[in-house]
């Protein structure tokens, strides 16, 4: 199918782009990478009066380091963050699961900034700003910038705290310790798929203990799910006596998955309560391994 | 709705045109700079056969507008091959290895493959990994699997290349 019509700006600078938005008082879609967009657009499912694309702002791309943090600018093609291997090296956990993003030709023009503000619920990039601990920095003409954390970002499928005026302009991740464990599985129908059931996290463990936990399930419910209860069991317990499947039933628990075409809720949780407990005692075992 | 002025050079020829903001790469390929080797499959990202080359990135031609290529340098199917029609050692592979039946991916499939050999990928997981973003009706792969093979120099078991 085709696209409707629709009116179309494209701004050069970011306050250019807060303006249309201010001024379109809600009519105005973004499009950044437009690989979630334009499908949207096409199936007649999103018809906006005008489309504002932001590909033509140079200031909203690039990858800066602090000692603490990393900033990934939201127009930062995800093609462009997976070859980075300064990003490789800072942040492990987040590279694993631009891994998965969809296809090479998908992740060529697909951004972060888009993956993670979308909030679609079965994606990698905003379970694994969840479990990292990541905030979302954004932008308005009328209120200037404010920090959300990405778990207070999301409510529900594509609907996030994101007014209709507002523009992310980067991503922040918190730099975890050099040897913190990388947590994740997907499993979806063929690589590059949106997950059945995924999981995304990040372990610390310090002198014997878990001293940090971040976990993340994707495709499990409405929004990206933080593991509470199951981070609030690893921290403290000692590496080597975490009862694995114990931690995976918490961790299920407060999942909230629901059927579709291509999965009941049942599937979802019983393979979800397997793949937790694996993924975490391998994650474990590397380190015994190291 | 809003119409564009555009200006974009496919295969190495300025293509002008005006086009409608809705108006995608892929059908500005085909019906405005008149290049139907660019073959539209699903029109919604997930079939792969769109692909063309913008700016040296293999992309799907459906998830782009044409406007958003003004200024762009895309290379479609038709402009792989030389002038005299030998063609490209993708496009050579492909047919050594009967990688092809109907032909609807092929433009597609050829696109990414020699977009990702341009920028470095020598190796057959790198090209098979690329190939997750194309889907194949006829095939069954195996024969852009021995495309891939006899590209990055590498047989395959014994058996496998029939
Ligand atoms: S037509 Fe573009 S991906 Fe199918
Ligand atoms: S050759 Fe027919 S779809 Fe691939």
């Amino acid at each position: 199918m085709k696209a409707a019509p629709f009116d179309y700006v494209a701004p050069g600078s970011v306050a250019e782009a807060l303006d249309t938005l201010a001024e379109a008082g809600g009519g105005a879609t973004l499009l950044a990478g437009g690989q979630t967009l334009m499908p949207l657009l096409a199936l007649r499912m999103s018809q906006p009066f005008i489309i504002v694309d932001i590909n033509r702002i140079e200031g909203i791309r690039g990858i800066g380091h602090t000692a603490d943090s990393t900033r990934i600018a939201a127009g930062t093609r995800q093609a462009v963050a997976l070859a980075d291997p300064q990003l490789g090296a800072a942040q492990p956990v987040f590279i694993r699961a631009l891994g998965h993003v969809g296809h090479h030709q998908t992740r060529n023009r697909g951004t972060i900034g888009g993956s993670v503000s979308l909030g679609e619920p079965a994606a990698e990039m905003p379970a694994a700003a969840v479990a990292l601990g990541a905030e979302i920095e954004i932008h308005s003409r009328d209120r200037g910038m404010r920090r959300v954390r990405a778990e207070d970002f999301y409510f529900g499928p594509y609907m996030t705290a994101l007014e209709p005026d507002e523009l992310v302009t980067a991503i922040h991740y918190p730099r975890w310790p050099a040897d913190t464990l990388t947590v994740f599985r997907e499993v979806a129908q063929r690589p590059g798929d949106f997950a059945l059931v995924g999981l995304v996290g990040a372990v610390h463990v310090a002198n014997g203990k878990v001293a940090r936990a971040g976990l993340a399930w994707f495709g499990m419910g409405p929004t990206p799910i933080r593991a509470r209860q199951a981070e609030a069991a690893l921290l403290g317990t000692a590496a080597g006596s975490i009862d694995c499947r114990a931690i995976a039933e918490l961790a299920v628990a407060d999942t909230a998955p629901f059927d579709d075409s291509h999965a009941t809720s049942h599937y979802r949780r019983s393979v979800g309560r397997r793949v937790f407990a694996r993924t975490l005692d391998e994650a474990l075992k590397t380190r015994q391994a190291a | 709705m809003s119409e564009h002025a555009i200006e974009v050079t496919v295969n190495g020829q300025r293509v002008g045109a005006r086009v409608e903001a809705r108006r995608t790469l892929g059908d500005f390929l085909r019906l405005d700079a008149g290049f139907t080797g660019t073959h539209l499959g699903c029109e919604h990202g997930v079939c792969g056969a769109c692909t063309v080359i913008v700016d040296g990135l293999a992309v799907r031609s459906c998830l782009m507008l044409a406007v958003q290529a003004d200024g762009a340098e895309v290379t479609t199917i038709e402009g792989l091959a030389a002038p005299d029609g030998t063609l490209n050692p993708v496009q050579q592979a492909m047919r050594d290895n009967h990688a092809l039946q109907c032909g609807f991916c092929t433009p597609g499939v050829v696109c990414t493959m020699t977009a990702v050999m341009a920028d470095g990928e020598t190796t057959k997981d790198g090209l098979i990994a690329a190939m997750s973003g194309h889907i194949c009706r006829c095939t069954g792969y195996q024969g852009i699997r021995r495309a891939i093979r006899q590209l990055t120099g590498n047989a395959g078991p014994a058996g496998e290349h029939a």
